[in-house]
């Protein structure tokens, strides 16, 4: 048993225009929790662009910037460079973008602001495919899955693209995978990226019922089985090179197979036993990977 | 040595004379990318941060469309903002034009006119700010270094207060590495000519908005009305703001100039640096007894209709130099001076010439013939180019 209590603040309001069981609501829902409401929000082009209500209405009590598709990280920075250069180094300014806009069309940006060790939270809610489009593949999509443009007969062929090594090779001080099952472990990740200065990063994974063609009730069933089946591990890393494994309490020692959380999925419905094993190989290994970097520290 | 006294004389490139504009509008937050021939103006920027001559941050961001993306969200969040870019770069930011423009914020940016590639070029031609025209920027094509400087100024001053972003366009090494002596203004005077920046609505926590999000058809049109009754508005603004800026300073420009146009039979139309080169050829055709003047057309963007209706309808002809091509089309201020007459009952005969592109020279002996041309021939001509080897 753990205990733990949510933050009683809610700066997300109802009237939001999510999906039902939509993930990446929840995600906001949390995320804010943990930040407070002493933030500044960029989101870019994503389902949170109409998650968050058309004008004249807003489902976030925290000031908000819709910004351009591939310009989270570098709208993220202007909003801090003009805090900053007017005094107020305390507001946390959290970038806000889906898989899309990170993994693919605002890597670059992203990147930049890594490097430039830019004082701001970036959160990406990773659904694994363009879900606002209607489902398109993106690079966060997982390898063998479906997609309106990765149809069941040519499924995605390659493996999803990793981001935190990627975000780890800029040695930012702080990056962390976290999901919408675990709120204990997301909003202490949360609160602990606000704590440090720097660009701060972490992965979220967020089903999409629809997109991932599972019922909506099994939202949070699927983040949990997504970390236990170790496809989707929790895990930390401060400066580039310390790892943390988050497993404590997550059941994961037992290592359920990865069908376990592919069943579940209509978009994985296609995969034969040959491929679920190759899946299963390719995760296996990446967990040992995982380890044997949270064993050097 | 960057220090600069203000209030004094200094020979300074058009690059520089940028630079010091920026300093001198107490900008807050910059960001930018390198590209010839703009690179001098962020370089000196750079060198006035460090040395304490401006306090600003300057994010050094990884390319033109981060640069422009860096300032809508500083600019958002009510800071007065810069960038300088050239060709290629500003394409590039062209989404973020656009974003700039939508969202109303008064960036202010400088570009330097480059032709753009493919084939590689690095010298002067408008392509790439005319690309920009649809965007919602204000355009001012500057002749001198003075006025380069005194259009930064200006350009805040008119951004802030209709709410639209401003662009001051310069000849590439033409002016951006050509020095002449410029008076830096006073910062004191500078300051009361324009006060900080203070928007009616930034993200501001104590204050929380949602900024741009989706606008439905029953509001979306309402909103582009509105950006162009600013951009209407801003006419009057500019107009203002030059004769305000010559009781501070001594100096004015106007949105158009007329130089030696009265009783004229044919007008030369110009922007940029080639103003200068033609002032000198109508000084030398009005000694030879011939009635040819000039007008410079300064502000694009809005473009001043009006005043060019009352300064072109009773003459016989036009000669409009572009250096610049719409393919398909011709000369951009061409078209443009020509939509403007249309509707005027006395309109002249318009040849439209293309010239210069891609830094090829408009010397004094181009200005005359394209005259001469004008002169000689009784039905106007769209599209006439001049010195192409064919």
């Amino acid at each position: 048993m753990r205990n733990f209590t949510l933050p009683s603040t809610e700066l997300m309001v109802s009237g939001h225009l999510g999906c039902q069981g939509c993930g990446g609501a929840l995600a906001m829902r949390y995320a804010l929790k943990a930040v407070g409401e002493n933030t500044v929000i960029v989101i870019p082009a994503c389902c949170w662009t109409i998650i968050a209500g058309p004008f004249p209405y807003t489902s976030l009590k925290v000031p908000m910037l819709h910004a351009a598709f591939e310009t989270a990280a570098v709208a993220a920075s202007g909003v801090r460079a003009a805090l900053d250069v007017q005094g107020d180094t305390e507001t946390t300014v959290l970038a806000w973008a889906g898989d899309g806009g990170t993994f693919d069309i605002g890597l670059q940006a992203l990147s930049g602001a890594a490097e430039r060790n830019e004082n701001i939270i970036y959160i990406c809610y990773d659904n694994e495919a363009y879900m606002n489009t209607g489902v398109q593949r993106s690079g966060a999509t997982p390898f063998l899955a479906w997609t309106t443009t990765t149809p069941e007969k040519t499924p995605k062929t390659e493996p999803k693209k990793d981001i935190m090594a990627i975000m780890v090779a800029h040695r930012v001080p702080y990056a962390a995978t976290a999901t919408i099952a675990y709120p204990d472990d997301f909003i202490r990740k949360v609160q602990k990226a606000k704590s440090i200065y720097g660009t701060k990063f972490l992965h979220v994974l967020a089903p999409c019922p629809p997109g991932w063609k599972a019922p909506s009730e099994l939202a949070i069933k699927l983040a949990r089985l997504a970390v236990q089946t170790k496809v989707f591990p929790l895990y930390e890393v401060e400066g580039g090179e310390r790892y943390t494994l988050n497993e404590p309490g997550r059941e994961i020692q037992a290592g359920a197979p990865v069908n376990e959380y592919l069943k579940l999925q209509g978009r994985f419905s296609h995969l034969t036993e040959e491929e679920i094993q190759a899946m299963q190989t390719v995760v296996n290994a990446r967990w040992e990977q995982l380890r044997k970097n949270a064993a050097s520290f | 040595m960057t220090t600069v006294l203000t209030g004094t004389k200094k020979v300074v490139t058009g690059n520089h004379a940028v630079s010091y504009g920026a300093m001198l509008s107490r900008v807050q937050v910059i960001s930018a990318y390198p590209i010839t021939p703009q690179t001098q103006v962020v370089e000196l920027l750079s060198e006035l941060c460090a040395n304490g001559a401006l306090r600003a941050k300057f994010i050094k961001v990884e390319s033109e469309h981060s640069a422009m993306a860096a300032l809508v969200g500083a600019a958002s969040t009510g800071a007065r903002t810069f960038t300088a870019t050239s060709a290629h770069g500003l394409a590039l930011m062209h989404e973020m034009l656009h974003w700039a423009a939508g969202a109303r914020l008064p960036i202010v940016l400088a570009d330097i006119n480059r032709a753009m590639g493919p084939p590689w070029s690095v010298w002067t031609d408008q392509n790439d700010s005319l690309a920009q025209r649809d965007t919602g920027w204000m355009q001012l094509y500057c002749e001198s270094n003075q006025e380069v400087l005194d259009t930064v100024i200006q350009a805040y001053k008119v951004a802030e207060r209709v709410l639209m972003p401003a662009m001051l366009v310069l000849d590439a090494f033409v002016l951006s590495h050509t020095a002449e002596q410029v008076e830096i203004p006073d910062q004191a005077l500078v300051d009361q000519y324009l006060p900080l920046y203070q928007p009616l609505y930034k993200l501001d926590v104590n204050s929380p908005r949602s900024f741009g999000a989706l606008a439905p058809p029953d509001v979306y049109m309402e909103l582009r009305y509105k950006m162009h009754q600013a951009m209407e508005d801003a006419l009057e603004e500019f107009a203002r703001a030059d004769e305000e800026f010559e009781k501070f300073f001594g100096r004015c420009y106007g949105l158009i100039e007329p130089y030696r146009a009265d009783d004229a039979d044919l007008i030369l139309v110009t922007s940029g640096t080639v103003t200068s080169t033609a002032r000198e050829v109508i000084d030398e055709l009005q000694a030879e007894g011939r009635k040819i003047g000039l007008l410079k057309v300064r502000l694009f963007r809005p473009f001043p209709k009006e005043l060019l209706r009352q300064a072109l309808s009773g003459v016989a002809k036009v000669a409009v130099i572009d250096r610049n091509i719409s393919f398909g089309m011709g000369g951009i201020f061409a078209q443009e001076i020509k939509s403007a007459l249309y509707n005027v009952h006395q309109r002249p005969s318009i040849f439209g010439f293309v010239a210069g592109l891609g830094g090829r020279d408009i010397t004094p002996a181009v200005i005359r013939e394209i005259i001469d041309y004008t002169e000689n021939h009784d039905e106007p001509e769209d599209l006439i180019w001049i010195g192409v080897k064919r």
